[in-house]
């Protein structure tokens, strides 16, 4: 049984005196301790809101959650608030993507890490300050001592976002999810960010999500991959199969979108065209169709489910009618 | 070059100044270098001082009509400055200095207290719909928005004048009372936009109980502006204290000198004799620019986009 068994989850947002937006729209995948799991798309295919609601951070009037979300065993979506309270930060941990933003401002560094340790790990004052400060040893920070009584703003970018996986990782979570960790931050300090997240999951055998629309993240770290479009995962699979062959076409846009140094000289990119709309009703034919540049009649009559893909090797799922076929094939064909 | 270095040497030498300090030390810093908050932090101090050392430095016993002798009520006679009297006396034959000295501990006193009783009540119902959301906002909120639909001063009057017994804390009362939907609506306004902060949802996010939430992570940060609003509603509270004792809803004592009742009983004699209103008028002015001063200076100190 893996750790997180997300299954069938949906999430509908309500306003009054407006048509409902469907956000999320039964999502299912797992994820396995030690493993690394993406979720990949563009702003507002649903990939953040997949994460609050299996934390438990939705606002409860205005939005539905239904499908199921289990974690060891336990189905997190029907826990009382204060039972999912006493799980947050302690079994699940979240980072998030504004680093500063995500720190309170007015209290020091070191009450923040003590907060949540003096919270679930019931540690005196003292003892969390000793842990807080071992904490912020293990995640490279330095002359931690010092740091434990400094306020947000006079740390670095990257200063703070190792304080606030510090922070996240504090009690040991099973399960960590990191909504963009690395949007806000530099390259370089980019690049430092994964690592370590990489090195901590190895290490204490946590399981991660990692939500990203960054593919050179995924590359780097996660060992499985979802695509999600409008609320949907249009395609799963290891991550070297996703960038060797990317089946669906919007994930093969996404890979062609993304700027090439070795590319040839007046190469133009190749955007997908336009962008996410807010409610694509997944019904009466494919999300993507009115973007896809792959689209046939098909695609506009009837809804791709979900199935295994015949072409490639190893466990990759797909949802479309008509998947780009991989380069190496359709050379063969225009050959033949 | 040597400009370059210098440049440096006082960035590096701010950095070194920043090491270890919250966000309220550094606004406390950037007060310090703005003579707007010297000069008004200057007036409040000054007025502070006099009105505490005014039984000492009063060179008579404001309530004792020791130039009675020259008032002819008639002749709409009063006495004039003299020796011992720099300012001359009022139409009682009260040594006017004496009774502005006196009359400053009376307005200050109202004016703070007024302002706090106010930031308190406000406080409270700010955070109770703040926090809580839901149908305590929404009844909060409303009977905030009934309150603010009537002009402060006519409220304050309107609930002065509740009372039959006018005296020092009934204008303290009617003052604070008006001051009360101002602070609420501020804070839960700051309140609110915490709640769907990025570092509320992260303690959240942490399981971090809601009482931590609303009292570590949400009313920190949102008091900036409702400590910007005190100094300011300071000064307001000292003019419609006093606007209050101008109307005679304040103490019908007039043995303890109040500015605002001084004014008041000066606009009988207001053509033949200008300084009895000239002197207490322009004393609370003079104290409400201070707080002015003071609160604008904050709220620039505090305001994150002024900040270099």
């Amino acid at each position: 049984m893996a750790l997180l068994e997300v299954r069938d989850l949906s999430v509908t947002f309500h306003r009054r005196g407006e048509k409902s937006t469907v956000a999320v729209d039964g999502v299912s995948f797992d994820v396995e301790p030690g493993q690394t799991v993406g979720l990949v798309g563009e702003s507002g295919c649903g990939k953040s809101v997949t994460s609050l609601a299996i934390m438990g951070l939705l606002a409860k009037r205005g939005a539905t959650v239904s499908g199921s979300a289990k974690f060891d065993g336990t189905e997190l979506l029907t826990l009382s608030d204060r039972q999912m309270r006493d799980r947050r930060g302690r079994d699940l941990g979240m980072v998030f993507q504004d680093p500063l933003s995500s720190l309170n401002p007015v209290i020091s560094i070191g009450l923040q890490v003590t907060e949540v340790l003096e919270r679930h790990r019931g540690l005196s004052r003292k003892q969390a300050a000793v842990e807080a400060a071992e904490l912020l040893d293990k995640v490279g920070i330095p002359d931690p001592k010092r740091r434990l009584t400094e306020y947000p703003h006079q740390l670095s970018g990257g200063m703070r976002q190792r304080a606030l996986i510090a922070i996240a990782l504090a009690c040991r979570p099973r399960l960590l999810i990191a909504d963009e960790p690395t949007t806000a931050l530099d390259v370089t300090i980019q690049a430092q960010i994964l690592a370590l997240l990489a090195e901590l999951v190895r290490e204490t055998e946590t399981a991660l999500i990692m939500i990203t629309h960054d593919l050179g993240v995924v590359a780097g770290l996660c060992d499985e991959v979802n695509v999600l479009y409008a609320g949907r995962v249009v395609e799963r699979s290891g991550r070297h199969d996703l960038f060797r062959v990317p089946r669906h076409p919007y994930t093969h846009g996404l890979l062609a979108s993304i700027p090439r140094l070795d590319a040839p000289k007046g190469e133009r990119l190749s955007p997908i065209r336009g962008s996410v709309a807010d409610n694509i009703p997944w019904t009466g034919g494919c999300a993507f169709a009115p973007r896809c540049p792959h689209a046939v009649d098909r695609c506009v009559e009837t809804t791709p489910e979900m199935v295994v893909d015949q072409v490639v090797e190893g466990d990759r799922l797909l949802r479309c009618h008509n998947p780009v076929e991989p380069a190496g094939r359709a050379e063969q064909e225009m050959l033949s | 070059m040597s400009t370059r270095t210098d440049k440096i040497d006082e960035l590096s030498a701010r950095a070194a100044d920043d090491a270890g300090v919250s966000l309220a030390a550094a606004a406390w810093r950037r007060l310090r270098r703005n003579p707007v908050f010297l000069a008004g932090a200057g007036i409040i101090v000054l007025f502070v001082v006099l009105a505490a050392a005014a039984p000492w430095l009063a060179p008579h016993d404001p309530s004792v009509p020791m130039l009675g002798d020259q008032v002819v009520k008639a002749r709409n006679q009063i006495p004039a400055v003299q020796d011992g009297h720099p300012l001359g006396g009022d139409q009682n034959g009260r040594d006017l200095l004496s009774r502005l000295l006196l009359g400053s501990q009376q307005t200050l006193l109202v004016g703070v207290f007024a302002t706090l009783i106010g930031l308190g009540g406000g406080l409270l119902l700010g955070t109770l719909a703040g926090a809580l959301g839901g149908w305590v906002d929404t009844v909060v909120m409303r009977a905030v928005d009934v309150m603010l639909s009537i002009p402060g001063l006519l409220l304050a009057v309107s609930i002065g004048a509740l009372f039959a017994q006018p005296n020092q804390y009934t204008v303290i009362l009617a003052v604070a009372i008006v001051q009360i939907p101002i602070f609420a609506r501020l804070l839960r306004g700051t309140m609110l936009a915490q709640r769907h902060s990025d570092h509320v949802l992260a303690a959240r996010s942490l399981g971090v109980k809601q009482r931590a939430i609303v009292f570590r992570h949400m009313l920190p940060n949102s008091l900036g502006p409702v400590i910007v609003q005190a100094t300011l509603v300071l000064a307001i509270a000292i003019i419609e204290a006093a606007a209050l004792s101008f109307l005679g809803l304040g103490n019908p004592d007039d043995r303890i000198p109040e500015w605002g009742q001084m004014l008041g009983q000066a606009q009988t004699v207001i053509d033949s004799h200008p300084q009895l209103a000239f002197w207490p008028a322009g004393c609370i002015i003079v104290v409400a620019l201070g707080f002015t001063l003071v609160g604008e200076s904050l709220r620039e100190a505090l305001d994150p986009k002024s900040r270099r």
